[in-house]
Parts: structure tokens; sequence; C-alpha cells
């Protein structure tokens, strides 16, 4: 085999490959050519490194050096200063925001220094192209142990007392589903992967779909064998064609190499895969209207019991595992049930995947023990509050979850702790949210997505998601009357308690969660038509301080409809008729000197400026 | 790929072990060319590729090989540090493809420093 002094993993996820992978790997491809060092260093894609927001990204190794934000025309310089030179090149290192050092190895970034790789454990590491480099990280040696030296109990114990939990949500004890499955007498069984991922932001088993796809179908194999089944599907949304692509060549690699199809392994078990494409929608990704989908119907959920170990696809005995729940089972075979307890807590047991992305530093993939604080995640690995603006609330769990103030940062990341603030772990998101964020308006955000994503089948959540959205609406454009409040409030009880499937039963969640937690928000929308962060335009109104304003004139210029005046050095005036409350004076002025105020405040700013002030003071 | 038996899982994460000791760290020894633009000038890329060249040829694959800037000695380059793990590293000077060669059979296979080609023992390491 070539030797190669030299690897540079290149990401090729989607993100990079958004912001230019295949460029920079054409120049770095030339650029090594052109050196003569093509037969000393190897370039090898890899799947999403998580650090999508820094990207294109790609690790040296063996210097184990980061380069983020890659571009063509930087390869020759980088080329000849690294590879000819040895001297890493610094430009393109990671740097702390507030301070000017890079940081060269990869281990020392905060966003990789304090995460756990166990789903992600061949993130940036291997080709997912490539089967040989994923044997190579001891794949197939858990598949093949589980075929050929467990029997079905044996690997379903170990699963139960790994305490792995199901990571598409719900948080279901992985090895007693199986349990139950197993247990069901039946000539056709189906194991099924959901990689539906239909939360908005998520993309954490998209990049497990694209970076590893054979990790997923090492956990189906093994999954198969535990329940008895001999026929599998992996339910992609079309909208993941890179995931579809990468899990279709490694299933093709899979019966190539004799890992599917018949006697797989010389074990003389026989297993089959096939990707279903969903069209998208959210439901889809709910068990029983997601087996509805595979059959070819309409994708609708129906009541359970029976539940799917009893009659699933096709009324067969069925088990549907999330993505990253199946990328875990590989390496609990391999290195066993205290192994993977050795982290997380007593319920909430060994890694999770989250994907953090809102108003922090470091946007990207992250995973962590179960267990840790949400302010590590945060201010750790995120970086803390982009811009130095202030947190407001880390929303979790998408339209199922919700969301979490600043007094609750403290809390556990495990499935226990965080449905005690309301909302859910749920399948990983985590949206960071800043204090320019409208809490009404985000509640209506999630509204407007399960509502329009509602089936239809069961009128609780298909009406009464579109009365909760009327309503937040109504109270973003000024239309709140006193008692809204609490009407939302029952209405949502409503809703969850009669629900046919977890869409309708977890969407009120964003609406109770903002309720709970920032209900001084409702009310100053409801009584005092201000919305204080000045994100509902209807109740806002923006006005200069001339106390403050040093008639810099930098809002005139940023404002689009010309609705600033005033002289250089002297206050400006912002002429209300004419304002679009487009925000723009706001984020330019240097001075914080553009207040909100209430729609159409008529009494002196003064007074309500300096009773916010008094107000703020009180809570300090 | 043919069918795999379960002995051939092992034989592939053997065979990839080179690369992945490369990617993962858990390497014996590591070689250092430096090569800023005095010890390219003095024929530094000729070393890296004999050297190169021999890592093949003996097929081992807990051996790695890194470059790194000017050793601020520019008089005496090509310079080249070995640091077998857990014994102080050696800079070597003056060397050449033919050195090196002689180096990597003597230190880096056999676990003895070629003492006349050495400028210094046990110097910063940097692993
Ligand atoms: C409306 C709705 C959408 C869902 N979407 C997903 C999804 O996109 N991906 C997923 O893995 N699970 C999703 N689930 C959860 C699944 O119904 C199911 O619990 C899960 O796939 C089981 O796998 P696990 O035990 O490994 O978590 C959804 C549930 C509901 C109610
Ligand atoms: S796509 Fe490159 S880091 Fe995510």
């Amino acid at each position: 085999m070539e030797k190669f002094r030299a690897n540079l993993m290149l990401c090729a996820g989607t993100g990079c490959v958004a912001s230019g992978t295949m460029k920079v790997k054409a120049a770095l491809v030339e650029e090594l050519r052109k050196r003569g060092l093509e037969s000393e260093i190897k370039v090898v894609l890899t799947g999403c490194n998580g650090y999508c927001a820094e990207g294109p990204v790609m690790a040296v190794y063996p210097d184990e050096v980061f380069y983020q934000k890659l571009t063509a025309d930087e390869i020759p310089k980088l080329v000849e200063e690294h590879f000819l030179k040895g001297r890493p090149y610094e430009k393109l290192m990671f740097k702390e925001p507030e301070k000017k050092a890079a940081i060269p190895a990869m281990k020392e970034i905060p966003f990789f220094k304090h995460q756990v790789l166990r789903v992600l454990r061949n993130k940036g590491l291997i080709d997912p192209e490539k089967i040989e480099e994923y044997i190579a990280r001891d794949g197939y040696q858990p598949a093949a142990r589980a075929l050929t030296q467990m029997t079905a109990e044996e690997i379903i114990q170990v699963v139960k007392d790994s305490g792995l939990r199901g990571r598409g949500g719900a948080g279901f004890p992985t090895g007693v589903k199986w349990d139950f499955a197993s247990k069901v007498q039946s000539d056709i069984k189906f194991m099924l992967c959901n990689g539906d991922e239909g939360d908005p932001g998520a993309f954490m088993d998209r990049s497990v779909m694209e970076a590893d796809p054979h990790s997923v179908i090492e956990g189906m194999i093994i999954g198969a064998k535990a329940i008895g089944s001999n026929k599998g599907y992996i339910y992609v949304r079309a909208e993941y064609p890179l995931a579809v692509k990468r899990l279709q060549l490694a299933i093709d690699q899979c019966y190539e190499a004799g890992l599917l199809g018949k006697n797989i392994l010389d074990s003389s078990f026989n297993f089959d895969v096939e990707i279903y494409q969903g069209a998208g929608a959210f439901v889809c990704g709910e068990e029983t209207a997601l087996m509805r989908s595979i059959e070819g119907k309409r994708g609708m959920p129906r009541p359970r019991p029976p539940f799917p170990a009893q009659k699933g696809l096709w009324d067969k005995p069925s088990v549907l595992n999330n993505v990253e729940t199946l990328a875990q089972i590989a390496p609990i075979i391999l290195n066993g049930a205290e192994w993977y307890r050795s982290l997380g807590t007593e319920k909430s047991t060994g890694t999770k995947v989250f994907a953090l992305t809102g108003a922090v530093n470091n946007v990207g993939l992250v995973e962590v023990p179960m267990g840790i604080p949400l302010r590590t995640i945060i201010y750790d690995i995120g970086g803390g509050i982009r811009k130095g603006r202030k947190f407001k609330a880390v929303q979790l769990g998408g339209p199922s979850g919700g969301c979490i103030p600043e007094s609750l940062l403290y809390t556990p990341v495990t499935y226990e702790d965080i449905i005690a603030t309301g909302a859910i772990v749920g399948s990983g998101g985590m949206v960071v949210m800043d204090d320019n964020t409208c809490m009404v308006g985000t509640a209506k955000f999630f509204l407007e997505f399960t509502a329009d994503e509602s089936c239809g089948k069961c009128p609780p959540c298909r009406v009464g998601t579109k009365i909760l959205l009327d309503m937040l609406t109504d109270i973003a454009e000024g239309r709140g009357k006193e008692g809204d409040i609490e009407t939302l409030e029952d209405l949502a009880r409503d809703i969850i308690a009669t629900s046919l499937c977890g869409l309708g039963q977890t969407a009120p969640n964003p609406i109770l969660t903002t309720i709970r937690y920032f209900k001084d928000e409702y009310e100053s929308h409801i009584k005092d038509r201000w919305c204080k962060a000045g994100v509902c335009r209807d109740l806002t109104m923006f006005w200069i301080d001339e106390k403050l304003c040093k008639g810099c004139g930098a809002c005139l210029r940023a404002c689009p409809s010309k609705a600033i005046m005033g002289e250089k050095k002297k206050p400006h005036k912002i002429i209300q008729e004419l304002c679009v409350h487009c925000r723009s004076c706001y984020e330019t002025c240097k001075f914080k000197s553009i207040k909100i105020l209430p729609a159409g405040y008529e009494g002196d700013p003064y007074e309500l400026a300096g009773a916010a002030e008094e107000a703020k003071k009180g809570e300090a | 790929m043919p069918r795999l038996k379960i002995e051939d899982l092992q034989k592939i994460k053997e065979k990839h072990k080179a690369e992945f000791t490369l990617r993962e760290g858990g390497y014996r020894a590591k070689i250092t060319v430096h090569m800023g633009t005095c010890g390219i000038a003095a024929g530094a890329r000729d070393v890296m590729t004999a050297l190169m060249d021999e890592i093949s040829g003996a097929n081992v694959t807990d051996v790695i090989v890194t470059t790194s800037g000017c050793a601020g000695l520019c008089a005496r380059e090509p310079l080249a540090t070995v640091e077998i793990m857990n014994s102080p590293p050696v800079k070597y000077c003056d060397i050449n493809g033919e050195k090196i060669r002689e180096i990597f059979k003597e230190h880096i296979l056999g676990g003895n420093p070629v003492e006349k080609y050495a400028l210094v023992v046990g110097s910063e390491t940097t692993y």
C-alpha cells in the first residue's frame, strides 16, 4: 500500500460543500501536484465535521492542525507554507473570538475540546464512501460478534443494560423496544430506521448518514438479529440527496462484501436493506405515519395500541429506531454496557448529539455526555452569545419542545431534568436566542410550523393548532385581549390531552413554556401594545434618545425609507409616519440611543425609560 | 470487494493501520524534516523523498513523518529530528538521501542512534 506522510481530511459535508469544498479540493490537488507532493500527501473527503459555520474546514494529520474558512485562492500559500516548509499557516487557523492568537491543534479548540465522540466517532476521520476505512476503525466487528457469538437475548440484554434510550425524541429504552418485538411470533418482521429528521434546524441525523453511513447499517444488522428480522428499510427524506447517495453506496458495498444479503459473514443470518425516500412531511417522522408512508399510502398516524412491535409495517411486528440510536449500537456491542454507562447519569446514559444553532458564536454539531449543564454547551462549546449580546432563552426539542430561560441554564441535559422545565430533549435541536428575540414571535413561529404540518386526521390537532396560531397572531399584531393567556393555556392542555399522535400532543409546548417563563412579555403585548424586543412591527415605535444621540449620522444612512432626519453632531429624530420598523437604525447605533417604545406611545418617553431602568435595577 | 469472512475484517484493519496511525496518533516514532527555505535549498526535499521511499519499502505502520520550519541552524542543513517514544529526541545534521536511509535502518528500525551524524541528543520533544 502507498505510504503518505500526511492526510488532509477535507470536509465534504453539506455545509462545507455549500461554502466551496469542491473548489478547494481542486485547488489542493492541483497545488500538491505542482509541488511534487501528490505521492506524499493525500487528500481525503470526509463527512460533516460538525463545525459547519466555519467551513470549508480541514484537519491535517499527523500534525492535528485544523484549518477553517478555506478558499481556493489561499491554497497555494497554505501548501507552500505547511507542506513544503513545515510551517502551519496561521492565517487560516481557529482564533478565539476575543483573542488574536491562533489555535492550531484541533483538540485545543474549545468547540472540540469538550466533546466526547461516540456516535460521531468517525467524524472527519474516514472517507464515508470507503467501507475499508469504516472497517479499519473497528467497523463490522461488533456485527460479526452479534451474528456469530451472541444470541438475540444476549444482544437485547447488553442494549438494555447500557441504558440506551431512543434518540428520536421520545427517549424510550431501546433494549425494551427490541425485547417486545423479539417476543412476538411472526415469520416476517421489519427493522426500520428513521432518517426523516423533520425538526426545523436539526441536522444531526443527516450528518451521521452522510459522514458515517455504515454505522447506521451496522446498527440495523445487529437490531435485526436481536428481533429476528430479515428485512429493513431506511426512511430518509428526499431533501437529503447526499445522505441518500452515501447510504445507497454503503448498502451496495455491504452486499458486495457479504455484509448484507444471504448468509452474512457465514453466520447463516439473512438481512436485506432498502432505502425509502419520503417527501419530507413532518408527520411522516411519527412511527405509525412513517410505516403507512412506506406502504405507499398517505402518511397519517393511527392510534396505538396496537404498537408497532405487534402490528407495524404491513401489520407485521416492526421496530423503528432513530439514526443516532442505531449509530450507538455497534460501540455498545464492542465495548459493553458498562462502558456505555460510564458517561451520563443513571437514567440518561451515554452521549447525545445536538445541533447547536442561533445566537451563539460557534454553530455546529456537538456530541456531549448526557447530564452536562446547558450552560457548558452554550458557553464553553458554543463560545457564548454572538456580538456580546445577552442570553435570553434556549429552545430545545424543536416544535415539540420549549424555551428554557437563563435562570435554568444549570439544568443538566437529561431526559428527566429537561422535561421538568417543560421542554424536551427531543431529537437534539438546540437554538440559542439573544435579547433581540420576541418570545411571542418564537411561539408563533413553531405554531405556524405545526399548524401547517398537522396531517388533519384528528380535529384537536387540525383545528386546535390553527386556533392557537390565530390567537398568537392576534397578540403579535395588537389585537390581543385580556384573558387570552388563560385561554391559550386552557386550549393547549386540551389539545395535548386529546390529539391522536405526538404531533398534536406536543405542539402546544412552545406556547406553554414561553407563557411559563416569559409571561410578562405576553402581558406587555396585550396590555401595553409593546413588544420590548422590537420584533412585532405593530407593537413597537422606535425613538431616539436625544440625550444619548451623538449625531453621528449612522442611523440616517442605514434607514432605507429616509425616516430619520437631523444635522451632523446634533440629535437626530425619527419621522414616525415614514418608519417601516425594519430595525436597521436600532442595529446600527453604537451609542444605544435608539429605544423601543410601545406602538403609538404619546407619553413622556423619558418617564417610560426611567421606569424600565428602575424595574431592571429592582430585578438585579 | 469480494465476500468477506470474519478474519478479513481484522486483515483490512491491519492493512490500513499506517494510515490510521497518522490520523489517530499512537505512533512509535516520529521523524521531523526541517524544511525552511535554507533546508530546502540544502536538499531537504531529497531527504524527504528518500525517507518516504524507505518507509514504504520497510512496510512499517507506526512511524510518521512531519515537516517543520527552519531549526535555526541553517549552516548545518538539512536537519532531521528523530523521536522514538519514551527516549530523548536526536537531531541529525548535514544529512542527505543516503544518510537518512542509514538513519532509518539503524535508528528507527534498529533502535540505535547513528552517532556519527548526530548533532545533539535530548533537545525539546514535540509530542
Ligand atoms: C410528529 C412527530 C415527528 C417525528 N419525527 C421524527 C423524526 O424526524 N425522526 C425520528 O427519529 N423520530 C421522529 N419521531 C419519533 C418517532 O415516532 C419514533 O419515536 C422514533 O423514531 C423511534 O426511534 P427511537 O426509539 O430510536 O428514538 C417523531 C414523532 C412525532 C410524533
Ligand atoms: S459540513 Fe463541514 S463541518 Fe459540517
